[in-house]
């Protein structure tokens, strides 16, 4: 019945490989959290304003992103667009799909944030000669970096975790990628799976510590 | 000079200020005392331009604050304003939280900023503080934080909204002597305040505010003394 033998010393040469392709899945999940970022402060300024034509753009953003799979989202950046003749690379498409989730949900995280602040906050800011943009700028969006940090970590090990969709549109260089093809090749698919899942864990751990690291130099009141 | 011309202001239905006059000359110290509600506050934010009004105007040395073509931030550089609730920057030191706005709104280096500050912190006493974070100053040392901050933009009116309402009384008397302090160096100033004897001590005039409407206004010998209006005497029975 168990008759699977393990062949670790053959699956391990190809480490560097996965190693490789680890390095690609940081860089795309790393990218896709800073566009996402950028995007979602955009995104839930639009969202609380007075105009309808920033509001109804932003609130479909962050509806599309969050209610529907990411594997959807990946899938319409890359087949979706090339029906209309605009083709993006397995690697754009992916970043972009990512990118895009990390932006409607990180929206929310940061609304929910900029509602823990004091709007007498901004008027202080305000009655110092500070326009609206400074303001926002300078006092509003490091608070709400702070309060929302943990929230955003979480979307930050999503966004590594969610990389791996890449192979379903071609993605052949990220960590999944490359596994999906030596296990092509050698069949030695549980050692080289679990080694994946293990490249994971670790790519995921490394991310929250330089979080962290980051949080505890920028946060210290 | 400080102008306020038959100003009224509503929010929504609720009428608030319902036709104030006020004039305020450089160097004076005015107190405004009144009931919760009396508008008192709202006047203060209407001042420096936080509040829009719905008639009247205010002129602040001849610039009309509610015009459309005034440059609002410039003129808040002007007129210093601090608050009931501190409103430290709770993400920046004690120091940082003085020196932002000299140096994002006036353009100064950090070396000039931090002079200025420096100067102003030690003049509120607080020099032995500036690399704390707010949030390990008491409320007093908070509030006088505040007033160094808006000082450090010098300046040329100051207005105080019940500065001392949400203090611990044992503080209170640090943040008042900070005030007095200020009025000895000649700061023209409007103080909204609940605080009487400091209304009286201090300021050169005194207005009590009745539902939106400047009752009385005049010495504080006139106002503690011998008030003339009715609600005046009310208030201050009720007071004492």
């Amino acid at each position: 019945m168990f008759d699977y033998t393990f062949q670790w010393r053959q699956a391990y040469r190809h480490l560097p490989r996965m190693l490789e392709g680890a390095l690609v899945t940081l860089e795309i999940a790393v990218l896709s959290l800073i566009i996402g970022i950028v995007i979602a402060v955009l995104l839930a300024v639009a969202r609380d304003s007075k105009s309808i034509w920033l509001r109804a753009p932003a609130t479909a953003w962050v509806e599309v992103a969050r209610n529907t799979p990411a594997l959807f989202q990946i899938y319409m950046a890359h087949f979706g667009l090339g029906s209309f003749g605009i083709y993006l690379s397995p690697y754009v498409a992916l970043l972009a799909g990512i990118a895009f989730n990390n932006a409607g949900y990180l929206c929310e995280t940061f609304r929910g944030a900029l509602r823990a602040i004091p709007e007498t906050q901004t008027r202080a800011g305000r009655s110092l000669g500070m326009g609206q943009a400074q303001t926002f700028r300078l006092i509003v969006m490091p608070q709400m970096f702070r309060i929302s940090f943990l929230p955003t970590t979480n979307q930050m090990v999503w966004a590594i975790l969610m990389t791996s969709l890449g192979v379903t549109v071609g993605m052949a260089t990220d960590l999944t990628g490359i596994t999906q093809n030596l296990n092509a090749r050698t069949f030695r698919t549980f050692e080289l799976f679990a080694m994946a899942a293990v490249l994971y864990y670790l790519i995921a751990k490394a991310v929250m510590l330089a979080a962290r690291l980051i949080a505890w130099r920028l946060f210290r009141y | 000079m400080i102008e306020i011309e038959k100003v009224y202001k509503s929010f929504g239905k609720l009428d608030v200020l319902k036709g104030v006059d006020l004039t305020v000359a450089r160097g004076e110290v005015v107190s405004i005392i009144g009931g919760s509600g009396s508008g008192k506050s709202t006047l203060l934010t209407c001042i420096n331009g936080l509040e829009p009004i719905q008639s009247g105007r205010i002129l602040i040395d001849g610039t009309d604050v509610h015009a459309r073509s005034t440059d609002l931030n410039k003129l808040r550089r002007k007129v210093g304003i601090v608050f009931q609730q501190f409103n430290a920057f709770p993400h920046l030191t004690v120091l940082d939280n003085v020196t932002l706005a000299p140096r994002k709104v006036l353009g100064m280096s950090r070396a000039e900023a931090e002079e200025i500050a420096v100067k102003q912190l030690r003049h509120v006493g607080l020099a032995d503080k500036l690399k704390v974070y707010p949030s390990r100053l008491s409320g007093g040392q908070q509030q006088r934080m505040a007033i160094a901050r808006a000082l450090a933009m010098s300046p040329q009116y100051m207005l105080f909204d019940e500065v001392t309402s949400a203090l611990d009384p044992l503080l209170v008397g640090e943040v008042l002597d900070t005030l007095k302090m200020l009025a000895e160096e000649g700061m023209t100033m409007i103080c909204v305040t609940h605080e009487m004897t400091f209304a009286r001590d201090v300021s050169q005039r005194v207005a009590f505010f009745h539902q939106g409407i400047l009752a009385e206004i005049g010495p504080p010998d006139q106002i503690f003394g011998a008030p003339q209006h009715p609600e005046t005497q009310k208030f201050l029975s009720n007071v004492r």
